[in-house]
């Protein structure tokens, strides 16, 4: 066969022991410590019965609060952040009680390619024992009311009562995001 | 059978700017798999929400060599001693899905010892802790797309999943491509492992696609008066102008 592509391969489970070697000392910082409006964005990843999960792993991707990524791949060609150090990617393990953090700046809105503008946004992965694949959802940011309005993922969620699941509250030092896998208050997740 | 997670999932809004890669179909386990009793309070009970791959999905993180230490690559020589067990070297290319290499992109591993203990604290089975074997590693690919570690052959492990279950050995795999979506967390097995028709999680994975988690014996790999050659080639998802399918077992 000479047009075959290769075949995917499959995504399994994380497991329990991703501690081993995932977790980076400085896993958390999407920025460094002493970046200018750093701040952390926090909260806890819950099952079905509201326990937290103490063996996820959350990693987030971003653009910095100018809206670049210093990627390639961004048509808008790669322009180096105004925020010194600026990673765009956390990794933060969960505690025993299911709670994660990561010390970050806001990121800026998007241009979502048809003249709209995304609103500042991250996308999230959450990995664990019992997840099979990783599941995506993004984190929104609560005080961006106008920006969060004109967004076109969050006018198409097909139930707008869950957009709330999506948004990060302020509170002192940065935002609080919590990650529910199931239940009532199920975090919208998103086919990437 | 209906794979709702496969059924939900649609194509991208022709609008999406930018390239877009493909979306699974038929590939990955389904996230509700009662089989895996730890799916049960953890997979998500809704449909997944179809996200127009936009500026945060085609760029991601891009990690050179400044993560990666030279032991890391070699699971045998992290200790003073040497790890017991079978002595082998995990090997192949690191593709997207139309056949192009990855280059310099980060693989993490991970994996249990000879004896089937991780050294982890949440690991308490009575098997031996090995001193000389911590079972994490990570290198970075080549121009080419090839990676490969030296470690030792994993040993399998009960687990608590259903009376007398048992994990077939296998190592954690960890890839980031490119992109956000081509994030991949992964787990190899060894060929002819009996244990694999018996296990929830490579059993979760569609029946086409499960060959794709097994390795190959190499023996052009495989070192004389050394080690053990095995092949593991991963293919990550690919740019597509149209949607690749997949044959799928719903």
């Amino acid at each position: 066969m000479t047009d075959a592509k290769p075949a995917l391969t499959p995504s399994q489970t994380v497991g329990p022991f991703l501690h081993l070697i995932l977790p980076w000392p400085d896993g958390p910082d999407v920025v460094p410590p002493d970046a200018a409006g750093r701040m952390m964005i926090s909260g806890r990843v819950l099952d079905g019965d509201g326990n937290g999960l103490a063996d996820a792993l959350v990693e987030t991707w971003q653009a910095d609060p100018d809206g670049h990524f210093a990627h390639p791949d961004d048509p808008r060609g790669v322009v180096a952040s105004a925020v010194a150090g600026f990673r765009g990617f956390g990794r933060a393990a969960t505690g025993p009680d299911g709670a994660y953090a990561i010390a970050t700046v806001k990121p800026g809105g998007l241009p979502a390619g048809d003249g709209r503008i995304e609103a500042p946004h991250l996308d999230v992965s959450v990995f664990a024992r019992g997840l099979l694949d990783r599941v995506v959802t993004r984190i929104y940011f609560d005080d961006e009311p106008a920006a969060n309005a004109a967004d076109p993922v969050l006018a198409a969620l097909p139930d707008p009562e869950r957009r709330g699941t999506l948004m990060a509250t302020a509170e002192p030092g940065g935002y609080r995001f919590d990650i529910r896998l199931q239940g009532d208050r199920e975090t919208v997740f998103f086919d990437v | 059978m209906t794979d709702q997670r496969v059924n939900d999932r649609v194509a991208a809004p022709a609008d999406a700017p930018g390239d877009r890669y493909v979306r699974p179909r038929g590939v990955h386990p389904r996230l509700d798999t009662p089989a895996y009793r730890s799916t049960r309070l953890r997979a998500p009970g809704q449909p997944l929400v179809p996200l127009p791959q936009r500026l945060t999905e085609v760029t991601g993180p891009l990690f050179g060599t400044e993560r990666v230490t030279e032991s890391d690559g070699d699971l045998t020589r992290q200790h003073d001693g040497e790890p017991l067990g079978q002595r082998i070297v995990v090997h192949g290319r690191v593709l997207d899905g139309d056949g192009r290499p990855v280059p310099h992109t980060l693989v993490e591993i991970w994996q249990a010892n000879a004896a089937g203990r991780y050294r982890h604290a949440m690991d308490n089975w009575p098997a031996p802790i090995d001193p000389n074997f911590s079972g994490g590693g990570r290198v970075v690919t080549g121009a080419d797309g090839t990676y490969e570690f030296t470690t030792i052959q994993p040993g399998a492990y009960p687990w608590g999943n259903h009376r007398n279950a048992w994990r077939p050995a296998h190592i954690h795999f960890s890839l980031f491509g490119r992109a956000f979506t081509q994030r991949l967390v992964t787990q190899m097995y060894f060929p002819g492992d009996p244990l694999l028709p018996y296990d929830p999680i490579h059993q979760s994975t569609p029946e086409t696609a499960r060959e794709r988690l097994i390795s190959r014996f190499d023996w052009d790999a495989t070192r004389p008066d050394w080690a053990l050659g095995f092949a593991f080639d991963i293919v990550l998802r690919g740019r597509a102008a149209t949607p690749m399918e997949e044959p799928h077992d719903d």
